[in-house]
């Protein structure tokens, strides 16, 4: 995978999750992806940058237009934080497992709005999710 | 503070959510419209969301909570407008906004509302004649 052009936004109040969607948004028209794939992305996107400032207070997103061949174009988004990791990762990827009194649905929702998901947590380290999303399919 | 307006309009509440919702304004308009229901008596409230992009899992309870508290206070909710993308989206999210009435805009909402109150009008009438 190469990548075409790359930027870190820091994620530490609600507000910046605002400008976050926003940046995004805008990868995804440069790019030209359709208005659904779109709507996935920020959706997954929204999920993961709520889990981020709750669970773990703070951290980052790297934000990156990816492509794998000429016909192949995407976002991946790279969610980094310092946070207490997550213990059971199996239990938190299936639906309805929360540890706290939410649904459950936003690691497992997340990964099937997009094509990539990927996950690497270390308990009382920190989580890295990275998903990405190609223009088409 | 942002804040997003709530109209008045005889027995109904009217929002049409125009901005990115974030999750505070999202909080904010889930109690304003309550406290509105309570100190109108509002018979239905519509929430026009056709110029919003994304509603993720949190947005999505809000608009569910909205609904059941608006029904425990006697009145309807019905969403208007969520554009086709949203919808799909909630969908394989997971999150299929069971107990929210949706319309496909305004008016379809309107009259959808008028319906249910009337729909409930005939259930008291209804009752009456049992008890007779
Ligand atoms: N970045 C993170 N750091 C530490 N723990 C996390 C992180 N993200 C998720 N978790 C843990 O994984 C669990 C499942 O997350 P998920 O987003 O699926 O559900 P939720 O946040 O509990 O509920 P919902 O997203 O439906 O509101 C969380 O309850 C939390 O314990
Ligand atoms: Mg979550």
């Amino acid at each position: 995978m190469i990548t075409l052009n790359k930027e870190t936004i820091a994620i530490k109040r609600e507000q910046d999750v605002v400008f976050f969607r926003n940046r995004v948004n805008e990868y995804a028209e440069k790019i030209k992806m359709g208005l659904l794939n779109k709507t996935k992305l920020l959706t997954a996107a929204s999920e993961l940058v709520r889990n981020m400032l709750i669970y773990a207070k703070e951290g980052k997103v790297i934000c990156e237009i990816v492509t794998i061949s000429a016909l192949q174009t995407g976002i991946r988004l790279t969610f980094i934080d310092n946070g207490p990791g997550i213990a059971d990762i199996d239990k938190a990827m299936t639906d309805g497992y929360t540890t706290g009194k939410s649904l459950g649905l936003g690691l497992p929702g997340a990964k099937r709005l997009v094509n990539i998901f990927d996950v690497k947590t270390v308990k009382g380290k920190g989580t890295t999710i990275s998903i990405t999303k190609w223009k088409n399919g | 503070m942002d804040k997003i307006p709530i109209l008045k309009m005889g027995d109904y509440l009217l929002v049409t959510i125009q901005v990115d919702l974030y999750d505070r304004l999202a909080l904010n308009l889930e109690s304003d419209l309550v406290n509105m229901i309570n100190k109108h008596s509002s018979k239905g409230v519509l929430i026009d969301i056709s110029a919003v992009n994304i509603v993720d899992s949190f947005m999505g309870r809000i608009l569910g909570n909205i609904a059941q508290m608006s029904k425990i206070l006697d009145a309807h909710t019905v969403v208007v407008g969520m554009q086709p993308a949203v919808a799909i989206t909630l969908i394989e999210l997971g999150l299929p906004l069971s107990g929210v009435h949706t319309a496909l805009n305004v008016e379809k909402g309107m009259a959808l509302l008028q319906e249910k109150l009337l729909l409930d009008s005939t259930v008291i009438a209804d009752d009456t004649d049992d008890n007779t």
